[in-house]
């Protein structure tokens, strides 16, 4: 049943490899709400994949599926060439799966760095009590997350705010901060949850170039929600529509602006 | 002791150095384990001593050979102050090319200009956004053989076909070194102290920006001179921030780096400067107005949240200072119970506010460039930090005049420097000649010989006079910025506008009035302090432009004008330039948009063109007026805002006309 074909290569030159994670006929019903339909698709490494569609298509939802947050009542997620059991949250942060949130999930208290650094988590072996004592294996540990973490805060161009409460920052800037934890955690496949939502067009601007220097510097497969079509159709490879659940079209930006079903979806048919 | 000792004889050592490369090898030798370097990258200073940098230099020097960089080439070297660009610099005049650096935050567009007039065949730029304005030049120069970049970041995608991380060609350097270490030892002394050192654009406040040619000569002679007057050592420690493009920072990170041999400390971004500031605790400190303006315009709004006993404290002890604070840095005599009350004001606001500020270890520094706000100077002078004012430019390559220690006053710039003659001609413009003048204008004979004439002597384009109690110049203007009124009387707007630029809510201004009978004026509000008297407010506003238009916010800048007009009216000479109406303008004048040259001065002919709708309104008795602007946005993409304007009318101080008087 996997497609273990050998990729294709993007416009820009880019090779995408084997397919990293593939969804199967994948149903999700909250009570008698249908939110997923009987959808399909695969996410192939190293490619931006897009999931776009209007309010209330179930763009997130199909995310939550992706990070394993929710578990589908019919349908198969198969990671890496297996099918994947339930897991819990650090299970599958652990499987080198990152995301960041629609509504920003961040320690509002802490400063940028010790935000970023929780992104390392999974990275730390000694107890809270070898940490709290601040003795041989931690504080060796630490510095060596701290680097990690210094190299992220350098890559998204955040070092002014680096010991800044969170709280104090504006919107534009702790969305980046949210990427900068995933970034945190070197991820395989990392999901955005509408990485521009509410930013200006500048802001819009820096966080695609980011996105782009993401997925170039470290080949990480990203898959993102997004509803600025102009950046979606610039920044992705591949594009998974959605409309009231069901999947109305998958392909390259372009194929998908020339989708009859996609037009209607945007410009508002009426659904009898 | 011993150190001055040593240092005395390193610098008689160092008489005969020709070229920056020889000093390098100098310092080298004689302390190569000193830092010379530090740049803060992953929040940790990096550091580099004399004998490091100097192995980095030559690897890029063999990388340009490896290249084929000939004799006589212009490399432009376009990005933010890191070692690796100084380097380049340095390993440039190693091969016997010409470093050109430019501004980084140009638009392409500026940028096309100067790199065509240059003809630089190769360019050093900082990262991906550098290279892709380059690559947008280049398709309109075609001259461009090879674009070498230090981040490398986003550049894997990119036609590597002539184009290059700069670490690999110094790696493809030094592995082949082999082969061109003849050709670059040949080079290195084939330099002779005539040989061009540094090419730098003038900004240009009116017409194209202009090659300026400086010499090594030019470049030694004048840190040597100034090093000497200010006795700096090698134990200095500068902050290097300001554009690399500007001549200032050429002598202060390179020529005066090189001849004293002290440590050029570089940010981590233009955005952490003032924290890293604060942790290099520079002794030797430059910057513009601007940035002095900008500390203290901070430090007052974040004493106005203090707490009450805080606030007292510092008005208290602050007006201790400006009392006795400037007496005692010059040295002057002061009673024992005002030094008694200065040194407890040092242990409780002076030096943890120095410290805070960055200025822990300040031992002299200098403002330049645009003249400072008296009251601004006097607040840094008065809390012991030892600011003196200088006046340059690039074609003196830095110095004409400076302050003394001792003699260091708000309304002067100085005596002349070191080997500089001065003189004042008929119509009150300032020349000088000096080692460091500049050998040509490129490929421009004719500006140079109307800047330079036979002898040697440069006109500044500065109205000013010497002043005969001591001997200290005064600048008056941009000569052809000083004009007269209607009536006859004196049109400085400079004056003025300084005295405005006082106030914290007020950024900048530029006054009208020439050949008129009253001035008007365009004010610029500081979105720093005013928005942050809105917060404390809550006066809600949802962008800069709403701000400009708050009727509290005219209010409150009227009063400040009224003020000011009471205290021009005071002055027998410039009464006449007192403020009768002003706007607020809707948006911050900016150097994209061409209002302003790169060092942030306003270029007033193309902001009188550009606005002219709105200085005719101020002009015709208009309560208010209606216009559109063009915006240009970092990427270079172009804009409109529209805004109605409110035009404000301001009481001015009746003045006794001159020519009644003299009846």
């Amino acid at each position: 049943m996997l497609d273990n074909s050998e990729g294709y290569v993007t416009e820009d030159g880019r090779k995408i490899g084997g397919v990293v994670m593939e969804m199967k006929n994948i149903t999700l019903r909250f009570g008698g709400v249908v939110a997923i339909k009987d959808i399909s698709f695969d996410i192939r490494e190293g490619e931006i994949r897009a999931i776009i569609g209007p309010n209330g298509a179930g763009k997130s939802s199909m995310l939550n599926v992706i990070s394993g947050f929710y578990v589908p009542q019919e349908g198969e997620v198969w990671f890496h060439g297996s099918k994947r059991p339930q897991m819990r949250p650090f299970e599958v942060a652990q499987q080198g799966i990152a995301r960041t949130f629609q509504n920003i999930a961040l320690f509002e208290g802490m400063s940028v760095l010790d935000n970023v650094m929780t992104g390392r988590l999974s990275f730390m072996k000694t107890n809270m009590l070898q940490q709290a004592l601040w003795k041989g294996k931690a504080e060796a540990e630490e510095t060596e997350n701290r680097e990690a973490v210094e190299k992220v805060i350098d890559f998204l161009e955040i070092q002014h705010i680096r010991k800044t409460p969170v709280s104090r920052l504006p919107y534009g800037l702790k969305k980046r901060v949210e990427l900068a934890r995933a970034l945190a955690a070197e991820p395989k496949l990392l999901l955005l949850d509408e990485p521009m939502a509410g930013m200006n067009v500048e802001e819009k601007e820096d966080m695609s170039r980011f996105i782009l220097d993401v997925n170039d510097e470290f080949g990480t497969t990203i898959a993102l929600i997004e509803h600025d079509m102009g950046v979606v159709m610039d920044l992705s490879d591949r594009v998974v529509v959605m409309d009231y659940g069901k999947k109305i079209g998958d392909g390259t930006p372009d194929e998908v602006r020339n989708n009859q079903e996609v037009i209607d979806a945007y410009l508002g048919v009426s659904h009898d | 002791m011993g150190r001055r000792k040593r240092l005395a004889q390193t610098q008689s050592g160092a008489e005969g150095m020709q070229s920056l490369p020889a000093l390098l090898h100098r310092n080298v030798t004689q302390f190569g384990d000193a830092p010379a370097y530090r740049e803060k990258e992953f929040g940790i200073w990096q550091c580099w001593t004399w004998a490091e940098a100097a192995r980095e230099i030559r690897a890029i020097a063999l990388g340009f050979l490896e290249l084929g960089i000939a004799k006589g080439d212009h490399i432009a070297v376009i990005g933010r102050n890191r070692p690796a660009h100084y380097w380049s610099m340095v390993a440039a005049q190693m091969v016997g090319a010409v470093p050109v650096p430019l501004y980084q935050d140009a638009v392409a567009e500026e940028m096309t200009y100067v790199m065509e007039h240059c003809g630089a065949k190769y360019v050093v730029c900082g990262d991906q956004e550098q290279v892709d304005k380059v690559i947008e030049i280049q398709e309109k120069v075609h001259q461009i053989e090879h674009i070498l970049y230090t981040d490398k970041r986003g550049m894997r995608k990119y036609d590597h076909s002539q184009m290059n991380a700069l670490e690999d060609i110094m790696a493809e350097g030094s592995a082949g070194h082999a082969r061109f270490d003849a050709e670059l030892d040949k080079r290195i002394s084939a330099i002779t102290y005539d040989d061009t050192c540094v090419m730098l654009y003038t900004s240009g406040t009116t017409g194209k920006p202009k090659g300026v040619v400086l010499s090594n000569r030019n470049v030694i002679e004048s840190a040597k001179n100034s090093a000497e007057f200010d006795h700096l050592t090698r134990n200095e420690d500068i902050l290097s921030y300001l554009p690399m493009a500007w001549v200032g920072d050429f002598i202060f990170s390179i020529g005066q780096a090189y001849w004293c041999g002290f440590c050029v400390n570089c940010p981590e971004s233009a955005d952490t400067m003032m924290t890293d500031l604060r942790e290099i605790g520079p002794t030797y400190f430059f910057a513009p107005p601007r940035v002095f303006e900008t500390q203290l315009t901070n430090v007052m709004i974040r004493m106005e949240d203090a707490s009450k006993l805080k606030q007292r404290m510092f008005h208290h002890f602050m007006a201790h200072a400006k009392k006795v604070g400037g007496l005692l840095l010059d040295g002057k005599p002061v009673g024992l119970g005002d030094k008694l009350k200065y040194a407890l004001g040092n242990l409780l606001v002076y030096g943890p506010l120095k410290d805070t500020l960055g200025y822990g270890r300040f031992r002299v520094g200098y403002t330049a460039g645009e003249a400072i706000g008296p009251e601004i100077f006097d607040f840094y002078r008065s809390l012991g930090i030892n600011l003196k004012q200088l006046y340059g430019q690039t074609e003196a390559t830095v110095f004409i005049t400076v302050q003394p220690d001792g003699e260091v006053r708000a309304d002067t710039v100085g005596v002349p420097a070191p080997d500089v003659e001065l003189k004042i001609d008929d119509k009150g413009e300032i020349h000088y000649r000096s080692p460091g003048v500049f050998v040509e204008y490129y490929n421009n004979p004719a500006s140079t010989a109307s800047t330079k004439d036979s002898e040697g002597w440069v006109a500044t384009g500065d109205a000013g006079f010497i002043e005969e109690s001591s001997g200290h110049l005064r600048i008056i203007d941009r000569a052809k910025d000083v004009g007269k009124m209607a009536d006859g009387s004196m049109f400085a707007p400079k004056y003025v506008e300084n005295k405005l630029k006082f106030y914290p809510d007020i950024l900048e201004v530029v006054l009208f009035g020439n050949g008129k009978d009253h001035c008007v004026a365009f004010i610029n509000i500081d979105l720093t302090a005013v928005g942050n008297w809105a917060e404390r407010n809550n006066v809600a506003y949802a962008s800069y432009q709403e701000l400009t238009a708050n009727p509290q916010v005219l209010e409150t800048i009227r009063d400040h004008v009224e003020e000011v007009n009471k205290s021009v009216a005071a002055d027998e000479m410039l009464s006449g330039c007192q403020v009768h109406r002003f706007v607020v303008l809707h948006k911050e004048l900016d150097a994209d948009d061409g209002e302003m040259t790169r060092t942030r001065k306003v270029r007033r002919g193309f902001v009188e063109d550009k606005f002219h709708d709105i200085i005719t309104a101020l002009y015709d008795g208009s309560e208010r007026v209606s216009t559109t602007t063009e915006v240009t946005y970092e990427d270079g993409r172009k804009g409109s805002i529209s805004a109605t304007l409110e035009i404000v009318d301001v009481p001015v101080v009746a003045v006794v006309q001159h020519k009644v008087a003299a009846e």
